[in-house]
């Protein structure tokens, strides 16, 4: 899963889609995944970052991964 | 080394490209190749907030010599200037006819005043009219401007076309507010279509403008409303593609399609305030309902009138939640916020955060009981500016005047 190739990412969570004019907020830990996608980690190198940095189970993290992809998914933000 | 506190990623989607809908900006696909905002001054004229849209490129939509000068004083030319409203005084229509505004015409007095004004000054006013009209939605707008069905919008047209003193260059209306039907632009898109065809067919002019005005909805959920904002509302998206695609179905060659003036100001501005408040006390009503009075109230928070606005608690809490009516501090029976508001419990102390506050209530606010609190701004890299000072006594007394048989006391 990445986001789509035209969409521009800031450090501090802006998301901007410059064929629409839409723009988003991301809070601070969905902006920190946005940057690890961005360098190109995959989805399970993301989970062993997350767990290894946040105190949080894993399975939890991979509640959240696929509901952040719904809501990237539901924003069209995500590559087909 | 200990590991940091986790919390779910989220992403919310950004009000800020609402104008871009309509085809603003060059590098996005334009809708319709030729629009241009006003920021609607009385929607908020806190200077801040106002130069802000200035920047993004909107001009000015004022409806009063006060919001006339401070449009001039953020740095909008004349020519920039949209003057709507019933209300312009004889000095302030001289002002906007020897600076080059636009000035859209209410009713016939103002009709006859500026026409005379023209003759005595030598110039030709840049004008419009306002024009109200049925579009199918309840109430009728029909107090402000000349309304189309009984011809009186037509009549105005032709007067200032045979007085030869005004330069007919724009139609205007606004509809309503908080509309919720995308049917009525399209309508009111119509009517106003009709009337430029006729200009230009009749008397050789060409509309250069068709000014939509605003009346969008924004987030916020009106009082007795059954439907959340989001399952009842029509996108910005679709607002723009109805006028858009009906401007250009109206009769204009295609190249010369008048320019799309809107007025939006709720849309854009509504969901970037936000009011940050505290518990003062908490009680059991009559009925054994639980009560929160809070430190703001109607005074400050005027579309409490009219919204249920969402208030969220600033700390953790628990989940339990219960039924609240939330007053403000006043001690005035009207003053309550939310009749039913489900909330966790609160305490004396606790912060809370009103959401959706960024229209109307910061000009529309009354120093009533209490003083009006400081505003800040905060800017896309994060930092706090104070935009607007918290009210004093000194500043509440400075326009009072003591009769010399009261100065003793």
């Amino acid at each position: 899963m990445q986001l789509r190739k035209n969409i521009a990412t800031s450090e501090d969570g802006f998301l901007f889609n410059p064929s629409t004019g839409d723009s988003w907020s991301a809070n601070s830990m969905a902006a920190e995944w946005f940057a690890w996608l961005k360098e190109g980690r995959s989805r399970e190198e993301i989970m062993d970052l997350i767990t290894e940095k946040y105190e949080v189970e894993r399975s939890r993290v991979e509640l959240d991964w696929e509901d952040l992809m719904k809501q990237l998914q539901e924003a069209r933000l995500l590559q087909s | 080394m200990s590991k940091l506190r986790y919390e779910s990623p989220a992403i919310r989607k950004l009000n800020a490209g609402g104008m871009n809908k309509f085809g603003t900006r060059t590098e996005y696909e334009p809708v319709y190749p030729k629009v241009q905002f006003a920021w609607s001054y009385k929607t908020n004229y806190l200077d801040a907030v106002c130069r802000i849209f200035h920047q993004e490129g909107s001009w000015a939509e004022v409806v009063s010599g006060f919001e006339y000068e401070k449009a001039l004083g953020n740095g909008v030319p004349g020519h920039r200037i949209l003057f709507n409203g019933p209300e312009k005084t004889e000095a302030e229509l001289r002002r906007a006819v020897e600076l080059d505004s636009l000035i859209h015409i209410d009713h016939f007095d103002e009709l006859y005043q500026l026409t005379d004004i023209a003759a005595g000054m030598g110039r030709k006013p840049r004008v419009a009219i306002r024009v109200n009209m049925d579009t199918g939605t309840y109430p009728l707008w029909d107090r402000f401007g000349f309304n189309y069905e009984n011809g009186q919008a037509m009549e105005a047209l032709t007067r200032i076309v045979s007085s030869g003193r005004l330069e007919l260059i724009g139609l205007h209306c606004h509809i309503g507010t908080y509309m919720m039907s995308v049917e009525a632009y399209r309508k009111a898109i119509q009517k106003l279509g009709s009337l430029a065809v006729h200009s230009r067919d009749a008397w050789g002019i060409d509309i250069r403008y068709i000014d939509i005005g605003g009346g969008f909805p924004s987030g916020n959920q009106l009082r007795g409303a059954h439907a959340t904002p989001t399952d009842a509302l029509p996108s910005i998206d679709e607002y723009a593609e109805a006028i858009t695609d009906e401007l250009q179905r109206t009769g204009f060659a295609p190249d010369a399609l008048p320019l799309l003036m809107l007025e939006t100001g709720r849309a854009l501005i509504d969901e970037a305030g936000y009011l940050l408040g505290s518990v003062l006390a908490t009680k059991r009503l009559s009925d054994g309902r639980r009560a929160n009075i809070m430190d703001f109230g109607v005074n400050i928070l005027f579309t409490s009138f009219w919204y249920e606005h969402r208030i969220s608690p600033a700390q953790p809490f628990s989940h339990h939640t219960e039924d609240v009516t939330i007053y403000g501090p006043l001690c005035m029976n009207i003053d309550m916020v939310r009749q039913h508001a489900s909330l966790p419990l609160l305490n004396k102390g606790d912060r809370v955060v009103v959401h959706n506050v960024g229209a109307y209530n910061m000009t529309q606010w009354m120093q009533f009981i209490q003083m009006r609190p400081r505003v800040v701004l905060i800017d896309e890299q994060g930092a706090v500016h104070l935009i607007r000072e918290a009210e004093d006594l000194a500043f509440i007394k400075l326009q009072e005047r003591i009769p010399p048989h009261l100065a003793d006391a």
